[in-house]
């Protein structure tokens, strides 16, 4: 007779029963395949970084090409979220539940990956190296199946503050930044390495993304006899700061968020000689650099693109990104051996031994420890000359904090 | 107080800005009685329009009062297809035209001219600042540009039977109607003519701030803000409202709160004047007999 009761255990029964499957029968995970999942933005504002899954599905058809890994297939399935949040989570439960993948990996976006950052903790399922630079996915205490990739702009303000404690240990620190998450991000960096120094040491004021200008802030920050800037806020404010500075005759020793440091939508806007002097970092090589036109890692990039992305453009760099970040994923999937469990992926990811990768510059590691899910901690300096960015000093590593 | 005067004229170069936004939207209002919330992003648009032309090789000049006629045509087409239709429903089927209008402009700016930021002439060209490194060229001139728009609205409402005719349309248009004046003429041609002076503030302050299809957003709600204080029906109310706020903000950020509660300061004594004032520091108290 069914009774309530039996039927409740009966469900029971099948809603524990993934739990309690042995490692060889992981989701996601048979005898001839492995079942990825990701999210990009194919459509939408953002859909500019949907290269980056073209080039990540051209690397696992290299590797199935290989032969796969341990004798499996990589099935790489990428949804649209078309950077929109509530679709993210959508087309993320799909992956999950629907097409029961054994992990997700390299989903675009801080908002988008804002919105599964805890239902993919609460499944359990790992959320690998997301294309985001928000220092949240490092936070292996409170969210230990989430992990980012490139350098969060925490680390990057770290960097720029050691460089000037370095250069100038006396230096008067004005901090510009965005008030959200993003430019926080910076104001938090700069306190890591400084410290208790850190209230005598600088002076903060920040923006809205509504603001009109940073014109006020520009002036204030130089009313406070500050020496050093440091600005954390998207481009048009960067331009403004830029040309802003420039043409009050403040003549600080400037830093740049990399995200706002494109030629195009900055430099050439704010004026090309108005940014002189300003300094910014990066981790990757760039392709356009003649430094790298022999370099064997970049040879090896090159050779990659022109057998399985032959319509890429190879001025695009969110293709020496994809390269990389599909580099590092490949290794993780090698060490896991004959175990897929989510678990035995998720401690892969979190134990890579400093690595090279292909596309980034000499010195700068991939590495992870259970404590520590900064993917990326180093970067090198360039400086703008007028017409380009020149990288200049050693590579620097972010604070350990 | 250097860095006093520094913020003094600073804040007064942003509210320049807030003034001439805030000016349109009472263009609109004194025309049709109606805030619309797609006036920046028309602005935008008209904005892009004249850097395609400048870009194409047209002399500044003659890009400026070509988009005037562009901007004028297409607020008068806006009028005529899609606010005719709903001319009479209730108020709140105007705002969510304004509010699908705003979506639709500002997503098809972004489609056809791209979300990069881009660079925008000015015509009042300078090295540095001048004055001692507390004002730019530009900041002059389009507080200048601001201020004549000024004079010619209020020359044209006070002094032009036309202006008298469009007051008369939007105020009563039942009467004004019955005297002859053809209010759905009146209604079109106070569109075009909040478009023309909207596209000559995206003019100006796109050379400040840079522009992308989003530089209006913020910019709209201090312009609305400018504009109820000093009275959504006082052109010169208006413009003086907008320095206020800018001048407001700029030294409350500096001096009172900080940056990061600048905005708050600014709107809340915005609030507590129209507490006191409802029809904001310039406006006409209005009494209507029941």
């Amino acid at each position: 007779m069914t009774t309530r009761r039996t039927l409740l255990i009966a469900s029971g029964a099948t809603l524990a029963a993934p739990n309690i499957a042995p490692a060889q029968e992981a989701p996601g995970v048979t005898a001839n395949e492995i079942r990825i999942g990701s999210t990009n933005s194919l459509s939408g504002p953002a859909s500019a970084y949907s290269v980056i899954s073209t080039c990540l599905t051209a690397m696992f058809r290299r590797l199935n090409e290989e032969g796969g890994v341990a004798g499996r297939r990589i099935n790489f399935i990428v949804y649209d979220d078309a950077y929109s949040p509530p679709r993210t989570l959508e087309q993320t439960r799909r992956l999950v539940e629907q097409d029961r993948v054994a992990f997700t990996f390299n989903q675009l976006g801080t908002p988008t990956n804002n919105a599964v950052h805890r239902y993919m903790n609460q499944r359990r399922v790992p959320h690998l190296f997301l294309a985001t630079g928000a220092d949240k996915w490092a936070n292996p205490r409170e969210f230990p199946w989430t992990i980012g990739w490139q350098p969060s702009y925490r680390v990057e303000a770290q960097i720029y503050a050691k460089h000037v404690l370095e250069t100038r240990p006396n230096a008067r620190i004005a901090l510009l930044h965005q008030n959200d998450d993003f430019g926080r991000d910076y104001l938090n960096g700069v306190r890591d390495v400084l410290g208790p120094r850190f209230d005598s040491m600088v002076r903060v004021a920040t923006n809205e993304a509504t603001d009109p200008t940073v014109d006020s802030q520009i002036v204030q920050l130089q009313a406070s006899g500050a020496d050093v800037l440091i600005c954390g806020v998207i481009p048009r404010f960067a331009a403004q700061a830029i040309r802003r500075v420039h043409d009050i005759g403040w003549r600080p020793m400037m830093f740049m968020t990399n995200v706002s440091v494109s030629v195009g939508a900055v430099m050439e806007p704010a004026g090309k000689e108005r940014g002189v002097g300003l300094i910014t970092s990066d981790y990757r090589k760039d392709q356009s650099d003649p430094a790298w036109a022999n370099d064997a890692g970049m040879n090896e990039w090159r050779g990659f693109m022109q057998r399985f992305v032959p319509n890429g453009d190879l001025n695009d760099n969110n293709f020496t990104y994809g390269y990389g970040v599909g580099t590092t994923m490949i290794q993780v999937l090698k060490q896991c051996g004959n175990d897929f469990s989510r678990e035995n992926i998720m401690r892969q990811a979190a134990n890579i031994a400093p690595m090279d990768i292909a596309t980034l510059l000499p010195g700068v590691k991939v590495q992870t420890q259970p404590n520590n899910f900064n993917v990326i901690r180093q970067m090198q300096l360039q400086r703008w000359n007028g017409t380009g960015w020149e990288r200049f000093g050693n590579v620097i590593e972010g604070a350990n904090i | 107080m250097d860095g006093f005067a520094h913020q003094l004229i600073a804040g007064i170069a942003t509210g320049g800005i807030y003034a001439s936004v805030a000016l349109a939207l009472v263009m609109i209002y004194q025309a049709t009685h109606h805030v619309n919330f797609a006036q920046g992003e028309m602005a935008t648009l008209s904005t892009f329009i004249a850097l395609t032309m400048i870009q194409a090789g047209l002399p500044y000049w003659v890009a400026f009062f070509a988009t005037l006629v562009v901007s004028f045509v297409i607020g008068a087409l806006v009028e005529r297809i899609l606010m005719r239709p709903v001319q009479n429903a209730p108020v709140l089927t105007h705002v969510g035209v304004f509010i699908g209008m705003l979506l639709i402009i500002s997503n098809a700016t972004g489609w056809i001219f791209g979300h990069t930021t881009k660079a925008f002439p000015t015509p009042f060209q300078s090295d540095g600042l001048l004055f001692g490194g507390l004002v730019s060229a530009h900041e002059l001139g389009s507080t200048a540009v601001t201020l004549a728009v000024l004079i010619l609205v209020y020359l044209f409402f006070a002094h032009t039977s036309l202006g008298l005719a469009m007051r008369a349309a939007a105020y009563n248009p039942r009467s004004a109607r019955l005297v002859g004046i053809r209010v759905g003429w009146m209604l079109a041609l106070g569109w075009g003519l909040a478009a023309a002076i909207g596209s000559v503030a995206g003019m100006m302050v796109a050379p400040a701030v840079f522009l992308d299809p989003n530089m209006m957003l913020g910019i709209l709600l201090y312009a609305f803000a400018g504009a109820l204080l000093g009275g959504i029906d006082n052109p010169s109310g208006a413009v003086i409202g907008g320095f206020m706020v800018g001048v407001l903000e700029n030294l409350a950020g500096a001096y009172v709160v900080g940056t990061e509660l600048k905005l708050t300061v600014a709107l809340v004594i915005i609030i507590g004047v129209l507490v006191v004032r409802p029809s904001g520091l310039f406006g006409r108290v209005v009494f209507s007999r029941v």
